[in-house]
Formats: C-alpha cells, structure tokens, sequence
C-alpha cells in the first residue's frame, strides 16, 4: 500500500478535491448554515470566556449527571439532523411522481434513507436511552457515581466520536448507499466501492465501542453500587429495565462490532466472509446484524418502558400495579429478544418450520408486553391521575404503542409477511413502536426528569404544544403508510408511476410537518423554560410528589448525590421516607470521597475519529499514527495517580445548609 | 383532554375511509390464491388481535377520565397493588390469544410455505392430477427481471406471462446482489439471492395485468426494477409465446453477459430461444467461460477439497466484478458528478472482457491489499 510513487496520494490516500461535494446546492446551503451556526456558536463561547468553564465542568467532567445531559444534547443535536433526512425523504416522496423524478436523484436519496436509519437509531434513539439511564439510575439506587466515572465520560466521547465521523460523510466524500444495515455483497468493496460503507463501519464501531463500555458500567453500577437494604426486587423498575437493556448491550453489541469488522476486513483485507466471490455467504451477514438488531430494539425500549412505570405510578399517585409481574415481564423479554431475529428475514426462505418457530416466539414477547400495558392500566385504577405533561406522554404512548404492537404480531405470521415484508407497511408499523414507544417515552422522561437535573421544570403549555403536534403528526406521517403497505407499496423507492398514491405520500408529508412542529416546540420549551426558570423554579427536590430516591435530593442535586448514603426500607423509597416523616439529617456530615475530572477521554475520542478518518480516506499514515497515539495516550492515563479527591466536610456541611434554609423558606 | 382525543382520532380517520374506498389496496384484494389465503390471514390474526386490543384501548380512556385528579368521587387507594385473580387474567388473556394465533401460525406456515407444491387452484378446485405446472426461472439482474420459460424455450426481460389457473413454479436467484420478487397480486415475495436459489409457487385466478418489482432495495437502479404480470387465459398465453417466439432474439451466454450489465430503466425484451444451461450457469455464478461454477467449488469442498491444487481455482471463483463492467455508465453517469471515480471510470484499468475471464481484477489481485478503488 506504500507503493504508490505518487506523494499525493500516499499523503491524502483516496481523498481529492472533488470528494468535497461543492456541486450539490443542497450540501453546499447546508453547510454554509452548518459553518455559520458553528462560527457564532464558537465565536460566542469565545466572547463570553466560557471556554474554560466548558472545559474544567462539562467536557471533562466524569460527573454521571453531567455526561447524562450530554448524552441528551448530542441526542437532540442529532434529531435535528436524522429529521432533516425525514422531511427530505417525505418531500421527495410527495412529489416524485409522473416522471418527475423528484428532486432528488438515488445516489443522494439513497444516502439519506441510510444516514436517517443510521443517525436516528445510533446517535439518537441510544445517546436518549443512554443519556436517562446515566443520569437517573445511580441517584435511584442511591448512589454517588457509576462504578467507573472516568470510562463513562470516555463512552460519552466515543459516541459522540462515532456521530462525528458520520456527520463528516455529509461534507467530506459521501454516506453509505445501501440501507441502514448495510446488506452485503450491496455493502461490499465491489458494489459500494466508495468511501460511503467505510464511515458507516468506522462511525459504527467507535460509537459501538462506547456504547458496550458504558453497559458494563451501568451493570457493575447496579450490581455493586446499590444503597444498603435495596435488594434486587426493591429496585425501582426504571432501574430494573436499565439493568436488562444493559445486559443486552453488553452481549449484542460485541456481535455488531464482531460483523461489522468481518466487513471491514472483507472492504480492506479482500476477505471474503460474506462475498459471492471464493464461497462467501451474505446470508450470514444478515443473520448476524440481526442478532445484534433485534435485541437493540429491545434496548431502546426497555428504558421507555422503566420511564412509563416510574410516571404511571407517579402521577396517579399509587404504587405500580404488580411490581413483582412488571420485573419478570421486564426479564423474559429480555431473554426473549435473543430468540426472533429470524422474523426479520422469513422471506430469505429457511423453510416453514424454522419461519414458523421464530413467528411464535415473537409473538410469545407480546404476552410479557401485554401484560406490562395491563400493569400500567391498573396502576392508573383506583389512582389520582394527575396530567401533567409527563402523564400525557404515557397516555400518547399507550394508546399509539398497542397498535403498533399489534401490526408487529401480524408481521409476526410468516405468510402474512410475504406480502407485507419490506412494505410501507413494514415502516409505519416501526416508527410506530418507535415514536410511539421510545420516542414518546425518552420525551416523558426528559420532561420528568428535567427539574432534577436543572432545579426548575418544563414550561407545560410549550410541552402541551410539542405533545399533541408529535402525537397527531404520527398519525398523520404513518397512517398514510400502513395504507400505502397494502396497496403494494415497497420501502426505499424514490420515484413512482402510480398516480393514485401521490395523495397518501402528501398526507405523510404533511404528518411529518406537523413532527417539526412538535420539535420546534420542544426547542421552544426548552428556551422558554430557561426565561422563566424562576417562576417554574423546585426549590423542594420533590417537584411531582415523587416515589423514588432521586426525588429525596435536592433540585438540581450536589455533586455527590446525597450526603448521606440512604438506608432502603421498602419500594417506592422515598414516598415510603415521606410516609414515616423522614427527617433529613442537618449536622454531622463527613467528608465525601469523589473521582476527578480528566481530559483523557475527550482526547482518546478525538484521536478516534482521526483514526478513523485516516481509515476511511485510506492515509494510512494517519491513521497509524493516531492509532499509535491512541494507545500512548491510554497507556499514559494508566499513570494517572491523581484521580479522586474530598469534598471536604465543612463544604457539604455549607451544601446541605443551604438546602435546610431553601426547603425552610418553601414551608 | 381524553374526549379531545377521541374526536381528534374520529376526525383524522373520516376522511381516510373516505379516501380508502377510493385506492386499490392490492394486498386485501389480490388475485392469486396464494396471496387470497395470505390475505385471510392477515385478516383473521388482526381480528384475534382487536379482541384484547379495542377493550384496552377503551379502558385506557375510561380510567384516564374516571380517575382524573378533578374527579373527588372515584376511589383513591395509592396502596392497592396487587391482585392476584386480577394478576391471571393478565397473563392469560394474551397467552390465549398467542395460542390461538401460534397455531394458525404454524399451520398456515406450513400450509402457505412457498417451497410447497400447490394442492389447489383455489378454495372451490382441487389440483388435477395430470397438470403440469408451468416453469418459470427468475433471475434478478441489475436493475431488471429476467424471465426464462425453460419449457417453452423462450425468455423475456421485465414482463412475464402466464395462464390462469395453472400453477405455476418459480425458481429464483440474483446475478449480484439481493432483490426481492414480489407480485403483491399474486402471492407473497421471496428473496432473489446470488448463487442460491428460492422457489414460490403459486397460481393467478383471474385475468389481468398485475404490477410485479424489487421489493428488496438493491441499489441505484432500483425503484424501476418494476414489470408487468400478464394474466391470461389459455389462448391469450400462446399467444403471448408466439409473439415472443416471433419478436425475440437469442439468448447465449454472450447476449445474458451484456444483459447482465447494469442498467437503469430496461424496457421490456424478448428472447426466443435460450440456451438450455444458462440459467444453471447463472445460478452457479459460472456464465463467464473460465469461471468456475459455485456447484463444482462446493462439490470439491464436500470431497475434503483440493489442497494446495485449489490456489489454482482461485480466480475463476471471483465473481464480484460485474460493477467494474463497461456497461456501467448507465447509472455510472448520474454519480460520476458526486463521487466522482468510482466504478465508473474502472474499466480504462481492468477491463474485465479483455482478461477472458481468466485474470479477474479486484481486491485480491495479485496478492495486495489494497481493494479494488480508483478514486484518484
């Protein structure tokens, strides 16, 4: 690979000028906004001297709360983009018909349904997941950190390394045009020779490599980190469905990264695993991203499904209905998930009995699922359903997320497969669980949880607004779809002849219309609340009435959680506490022993994307060198002897005073 | 807020039963007894759904309302959580509804599986004896159909015909990446793979011209790979033969390796002979002369393979290099704007006619590593 004489090229590998898409208006208009927004944005932080204040408290922080909320910016950031592909696709959808051809051609149409599927799977959808279960659980568990602070804080930058390397597709080269699971031999070096797979595979493993480090965090967080008395069936079931999404993480991630590099070694090392060439077998490409792929769904939704639990039994002020049910239900499903991911390929033809085996067991998860919704229902008998925004979310997705589940069942029946099989049908029944699912259940949770995190809650009309316009905007953007399905209509198309299904396409249109509306109205919420932060302002710690230990310290909680470890009596911790009249204690307090802060994990991520980008353009020469910096760099924190710190006695003792003197006021 | 809900709902759906009466949903009124039964299915297993789904639906809004915090009259008991009659119920309801369901499903999975030679024409006529179905093998080119008839001895490219009431069989496979045949009005897709072969059966019920496409995405080309099933009766079908028979020309192995080619937008071709191995060739991957068939490759392997002798196979076992074909500016054009040096301008370095098959280019050429990419 060296021996190429020309300097040119062994300096920037495959990249030339005409890599940058300069001829594409669209791009080029993007990236204008892209470059003036990133000017302002750093010229401000420049101008404000805040630089050091993001550095010292933010980037580097090994804080779990911290990296929360970032995992919960970037995810936010990162909607605005994979919508972006949305309303394009919709768009060229509504008008690509009579011959028009729209107004985008398939080697641009195609990259944006992948990096759609991509960005709102990879680098939205987990950084929510991820973002709720690193802020919420260890102050659930009543914890002061997660079992690793420094590896979370580097997991956070390998994800957002992962989506920088994706974003970079956008402007430098091109983004994959086979799919968001990028099939082979379509994905291979033969028929994607571009450099579009190789940003998908090396975005993909640097994100995935952060992703299974901040599971086994979260596991040994659960496991070991839990307050005295919290037994295993104590756990508040938001932490429970954590502890489940994280085992799977933990065992699926690693076959995602295993065949994403089989594919890495087939575009690099013309190997041949999944070729047609030298007796490769694709077919085992498809089996293996499934078993990654369908256990990932899983883990998106379990969290919503914890997030649901905690709001239900919050907002009708009443404990959840069968806790006991709702953890095992939470646990077979779970184990369940490893066993359906043939369901997504029946129509490769394996033969009745094997189709019919995973049909079964995929329809046997809807029992588990059935009776979680059933828990949920019967939490709110007998309740005092209070509906704050949080409760409307759980309401949308109660209603929205059975139907869903029922398509789901349906495309569950291997024959009825055969004909809805990659159809519309197949999108809106997934966006269905999806939004309906995980969407609405990260949004419940960002709202639920949002005075804790910053000391003042959401502003409820803008909540109202983006509420109700995501909810209708769903159906309006996929009803149209299920439609569409039965009529015959496959995915991934970008132009049609068929006059007569223009006007779903434009109802669909219109759906995701009203989405953007519904996400310019959470942005709005967002600026608004931060306006009227003193009016929404919880100076109790307890903003809902809640029933967990995340509630029992203050709004927005010190540095070290809780001052002193709390001792679990029974479910529902806190409103167990505030049932017997708690007294929180007022003297004594010791020093806290607390991790320190360290630029080591921004470094080694930045120096991933280097990596990667030396990969994907072929300079090798970058690429060994970053490759060779990222082991010194790791190999140097080793020697890091300078990792903790105590918060010193007398500064809790003035943290918790303060907060006797705020809750006083408040009686 | 829940009465909000229900007329929103109400209002959204009106206009879509409107609008339904006036699209022709294909997947509910199909025209192939295979994909009727299918239908049915879908059918029957909503229906067993609805019975749990409509009653939770509408005790979701019945507790929503009754149990809003204005309502001072419904019961409050924060502490009742647990009932075990109540806890059976749960459980149970689903499991029956999944029993029930689980055991259309592995009947009807059987029942409908795409390998199973017909039993009947449809739901009132049992299959004679004596009928002999008609052959139809299907290969997934880039990004067009083609379609041999092997006992007929013709062939066609993007437009296919058959008899009604006669079963027909379908053997399918892919000259390079996956697709997917589907003909939503006749029975339900299968995957078209390269070097394996799927099979459907089925049979069309009334006459007709039915849409027939790709229902698996497969690059560029894709959204056209759209063609017509012609279904007519006896007459009507010889009819169609002989046109083809009159209006085609020779399908050799030369003519199916400029076929193969891509391109975009293939308007429909008749062949009125065709070379009775061809598509064994196809399905093997060994059109190419002095490419090795995947058959012969998996029968040295089973025999405990070739040893050291197989380095010498090695390069008639590529098959991947179709893309770096000359035939590619079709589609080639349309990107060479944005990326610019991909595939297209390949052939100026390895033109793969010019090696006879022989010496394949590609990323193990040679022994290199360095893949198959000239975007310089």
């Amino acid at each position: 690979m060296f021996s190429n004489p020309d300097l040119l090229k062994f300096v920037f590998g495959r990249l030339t000028l005409d890599s940058i898409p300069y001829h594409e208006p669209i791009l080029v208009v993007t990236f204008i906004v892209v470059a003036l927004g990133g000017i302002a944005l750093l010229g401000a932080l420049t101008y404000f001297r805040v630089w050091g204040y993001l550095w010292t408290n933010w980037l580097t922080s090994v804080d779990h709360k911290k990296i929360g909320i970032m995992y919960i910016i970037l995810a936010v950031i990162m909607l605005l983009r994979g919508f972006s592909d949305a309303i394009m696709m919709r768009l060229q959808q509504a008008i690509a018909f009579g011959g028009s051809g729209g107004y985008l051609p398939p080697h641009h149409y195609d990259q944006i349904f992948t990096a759609h599927g991509v960005i709102m799977i990879f680098f939205v959808a987990m950084p929510l997941v991820t973002g709720l279960m690193n802020f919420v659980v260890p102050l659930q568990i009543g914890a002061r950190d997660v079992s690793f602070p420094f590896l979370n804080n580097f997991s956070f930058w390998m994800t957002v390394a992962g989506a920088i390397i994706v974003m970079l597709s956008l402007f430098i080269g091109e983004f994959a045009r086979t799919g968001w699971l990028a099939y082979p031999p379509l994905s291979g070096a033969d028929y994607s020779p571009g450099v579009g797979v190789d940003y998908y595979i090396w975005g993909l493993q640097v994100a995935g490599i952060g992703t299974t480090l901040s599971g086994i965090n979260l596991i040994a967080t659960i496991i070991k980190m839990r307050a005295p008395g919290m037994t295993l069936m104590k756990m508040p079931v938001f932490t429970w469905t954590s502890l489940c999404t994280n085992v799977l993480i933990v065992a699926t991630f690693p076959i995602l990264a295993a065949t994403l590099a089989l594919l890495t070694l087939d575009r690099y090392a013309g190997m041949n695993f999944f070729t047609n060439d030298l007796g490769g077998n694709p077919m085992m490409y498809v089996n293996l991203i499934w078993i990654w792929g369908h256990p990932e769904v899983y883990i998106l939704v379990l969290p919503a499904f914890g997030v649901f639990s905690e709001v239900v039994s919050t907002f009708c002020g009443k404990r959840l209905f069968g806790y006991t049910s709702m953890v095992y239900a939470t646990v077979v499903i779970t184990v369940l998930s490893y066993l359906v991911w043939l369901h997504h390929f029946f129509t490769m033809g394996a033969g009745a009995s094997v189709n019919a085996f995973f049909g079964i067991t995929t329809m046997i998860i809807s029992i588990p699922t059935g009776a979680k919704i059933f828990n949920w229902l019967f939490t709110m008998y007998r309740g005092r359903i209070r509906f704050e925004v949080p409760m409307l979310w759980t309401m949308g997705f109660m209603v929205t997320f059975v139907i869903g589940g029922m398509t789901g069942v349906l495309l569950a029946v291997p024959p009825a497969d055969f004909v809805l099989h990659n159809s519309l049908f197949l999108i809106a029944h997934f966006h269905n669980v999806i939004i309906g699912g995980v969407v609405f259940g990260m949004f419940a949770g960002i709202t639920y949880w949002f005075p804790k995190a910053f000391g003042y809650k959401l502003d409820p009309f803008w909540g109202k607004m983006s509420f109700w316009f995501w909810l209708v905007g769903f159906y309006f953007a996929f009803m149209p779809l299920y439609v569409l399905g039965l009529m015959g209509v496959t995915r991934r198309v970008n132009e049609f002849e068929d006059p007569s299904l223009q006007i779903w396409f434009v109802i669909a249109a219109f759906g995701a219309a009203l989405i953007a509306v519904g996400i310019a109205s959470f942005i709005i919420q967002l600026i608004v609340s931060f306006f009227k932060r003193d009016q929404l302002r919880d100076t109790t710690g307890d903003p809902w009435d809640g029933r967990t230990l995340e509630w029992s310290t203050s709004s927005p909680p010190p540095e070290y959680n809780f001052a002193f470890t709390p001792v679990i009596h029974d479910h529902d911790t806190w409103w167990d506490m505030k049932k017997r009249r708690y007294e929180r204690p007022l003297t004594g307090f010791k020093s806290i022993h607390m991790p320190k802060n360290t630029g080591t994990g921004i470094i080694l991520a930045g120096l991933n994307v280097v990596f990667a980008f030396g990969m994907i353009w072929y300079m090798w020469w970058l690429a060994i060198l970053a490759f060779v910096a990222i082991v010194a760099v790791a190999i140097g924190h080793t020697f890091n002897y300078n990792r903790d710190f105590y918060i010193p006695a007398d500064e809790v003792s003035n943290t918790e005073g303060e907060r006797t003197r705020l809750l006083a006021g408040q009686a | 807020m829940p009465i909000a809900t229900k007329i929103l709902r109400l209002l959204t759906v009106l206009p879509l039963l409107l609008l339904l009466g006036g699209c022709d949903l294909v997947v509910m009124a199909p025209s192939g007894d295979i994909a009727i039964q299918q239908r049915d299915l879908i059918i029957i297993s909503t229906i067993l759904m609805l019975l749990i789904i409509i009653p939770v639906i509408f005790l979701i809004f019945i507790f929503a309302w009754r149990y809003r915090q204005a309502n001072t009259e419904a019961t409050y008991d924060p502490d009742w959580h647990h009932s075990t009659g109540l806890e059976v119920v749960i459980w149970s309801a689903p499991l029956l509804i999944i029993i029930a369901l689980g055991a259309l499903t592995w009947i009807s999975t059987h029942k409908l599986d795409p390998y199973r030679p017909l039993d009947r024409i449809d739901a009132d006529q049992p299959i004679a004896a004596d009928v002999k179905p008609l052959t139809v093998e299907v290969v997934a080119l880039d990004w067009k159909w083609l379609f041999i008839y092997p006992d007929l001895g013709i062939a066609t490219v993007n437009e296919i015909a058959a008899p009604v009431n006669v079963p027909i069989t379908f053997k399918i496979t892919a000259s390079s990446v996956m697709n997917s045949l589907y003909i939503p009005a006749l029975a339900g897709q299968i995957y078209a793979m390269p070097a394996m072969q799927t099979k459907l059966h089925a049979v069309i019920n009334k006459a007709g011209e039915y849409e027939g496409f790709s229902a698996n995405y497969s690059g560029d080309g894709f959204s056209h790979m759209r063609f017509k099933f012609h279904g007519v009766d006896q007459q009507g079908f010889d009819a169609w033969v002989a046109q083809v028979k009159s209006k085609g020309t020779a399908l050799n192995r030369d003519a199916y390796l400029k076929l193969e080619k891509p391109s975009v937008r293939e308007p429909v071709r008749f062949f009125a002979t065709v070379d009775s191995d061809l598509y064994n060739a196809i399905l093997n991957l060994c059109v190419r002369p002095g490419q090795m068939c995947v058959n012969e490759m998996m029968h040295i392997d089973m025999t405990g393979g070739a040893g050291k002798d197989s380095e010498e196979n090695r390069d008639r076992l590529e098959y991947d290099n179709r893309h770096s074909g000359s035939g590619h500016g079709g589609h080639g054009a349309g990107h060479a704007s944005e990326a610019p040096g991909d595939a297209a301008v390949e052939p100026a370095q390895h033109d793969m006619n010019q090696h006879d098959g022989q010496s394949m280019p590609g990323m193990n050429h040679g022994g290199g590593a360095e893949p198959a990419q000239t975007n310089n």
